[in-house]
């Protein structure tokens, strides 16, 4: 982190600094929790070349669903797939939200991991309350999913200066309750960030809302405010969830929220229908609810790039 | 003594057969729709027998909070069958979506 020190006509090492920016970029640079943000645009084109990179978020592909609001849930999972494939830049790996299944069946995982397999992209996960209800409750997705993590699938890892935090807020539910984390995760995630510093970005990914985005229809998670409090003395936080097919954004802070769309069926706004269900629109409006999210990091700025893309974007 | 015998036979006759009827009428359905339990608090009688039916498009279950039981995923059109034994109030939720709950209130 920059110091200023006076040298010796008073003038600022930081201010001698602004002076030469201005004259020559243009960009501007201040100093908040910890990281240099960037005060003009920088490009997606010239972050790749800083050594940024680009991942993906997909989520809630609910493999096996064929009610009305989608009866085709593999093909659209296909076709998100295959627009990832298309992608120019191609992505350093995926994340996926949750809702991997519909109903936990060893077929559903299976037909989800040949689907998203052919991304030919590494790829994280972390489960939806739909992919922990076989008999073992939880021990099918942890089969495929578990290795490296603990409880039932939260871990960490690290990609090129970022860190990443895959939450399970979909176990221990209480009747009348929303997400949970619970303290055994909460306490690993205390342990797992105090060796960081205030200036590393950190993701995290999570299939509930980590904030009480509409309790009325369970959208939220009853303990993510200790979370967030973990998370406070961060520069940049970026966190990402699904099971509310729908984008939806929230800024907190150094925090922004992102709740991404579903590969499988659209769900209504909060409050604008009876029940937080699969929406069922005209045939053509569909594509235009389903799609997947680019989020591109670029060394330097506190916030990450999200791009979000639909199943009917050319 | 003939006639005791009698009587007891009737009574238990007449015993058994109220207990027949009895369980006819005690099977009752709770609905799961709209990510709601309907009704969202039943009364009924110990050894009713309670079926709870989903009519939404989206996976529930049924779940003691007790833990005294705890359904299978119920797709749409799927059932759940459970007796009730003892008197007292269970409470239940759903594994899928916790914030819907439900109450049965178990009284002679």
């Amino acid at each position: 982190m920059p110091h200023d020190h006076d040298d010796a006509n008073g003038v600022t090492r930081r201010h001698a600094l602004e002076c030469m920016l201005w004259a020559g970029t243009g960009v501007l640079w201040t100093v908040a929790g910890g990281i240099p943000v960037s005060r003009a645009f920088l490009g997606t084109a010239q972050a790749a070349e800083t050594t940024g990179y680009s991942f993906l978020q997909i989520s809630d592909s609910h493999v096996g669903f064929n009610k009305p609001a989608n009866p085709h849930a593999m093909d659209t999972l296909n076709e998100a797939i295959g627009k990832v494939k298309a992608m120019a830049t191609k992505p350093a790996f995926m994340l996926h939200t949750g809702d991997i299944t519909h109903l936990s069946k060893a077929e559903e995982f299976d037909n989800a991991a040949q689907a998203i397999g052919a991304a030919g992209l590494d790829v994280h996960y972390v489960p939806g309350e739909h992919d922990l209800v076989d008999e073992g409750q939880g021990k099918a997705y942890l089969e495929r999913y578990g290795k490296n993590t603990r409880g039932a699938g939260y871990y960490s890892f690290d990609q090129s200066g970022v860190h990443f935090i895959g939450l399970v807020n979909v176990v221990g539910l209480k009747a009348g309750g929303m997400g949970s984390l619970g303290a055994e995760q909460l306490a690993w995630l205390a342990d797992d960030l105090k060796g960081l510093t205030d200036s590393t970005p950190v993701v995290v990914f999570a299939h509930i809302p980590l904030w009480a985005l509409y309790p009325q229809w369970g959208w939220g998670t009853d303990d993510s405010e200790q979370a967030l409090g973990l998370l406070k003395r961060f520069g940049s936080v970026t966190v990402l969830n699904g099971h509310i097919h729908q984008l939806m954004q929230k800024v907190e802070g150094n925090v922004t929220f992102h709740t991404a769309r579903s590969t499988a069926f659209p769900q209504p706004e909060p409050g604008k229908a009876p029940s937080p269900g699969p929406m069922l629109v005209p045939a053509e409006k569909l594509r235009g609810l389903l799609g997947v999210r680019s989020v591109v990091y670029a060394p330097g700025t506190a916030t990450l790039a999200v791009t979000d893309s639909t199943l009917a974007d050319v | 003594m003939i006639g005791r015998r009698f009587v007891l036979g009737l009574a238990l006759i007449l015993a058994a057969a109220g207990q027949g009827c009895a369980a006819e009428a005690s099977v009752v359905t709770v609905k799961i729709e709209n990510f709601t339990f309907y009704p969202a608090e039943l009364t009924v009688k110990p050894g009713t027998t309670i079926t709870f039916e989903n009519a939404d498009d989206i996976p529930h279950s049924v779940i003691d909070k007790a833990g005294a039981f705890h359904s299978k995923p119920l797709d749409t059109g799927d059932s759940f069958k459970m007796t009730v034994t003892d008197a007292g109030e269970i409470t239940y939720f759903c594994g899928f979506h916790p914030h819907m709950v439900g109450r049965i209130i178990v009284k002679q």
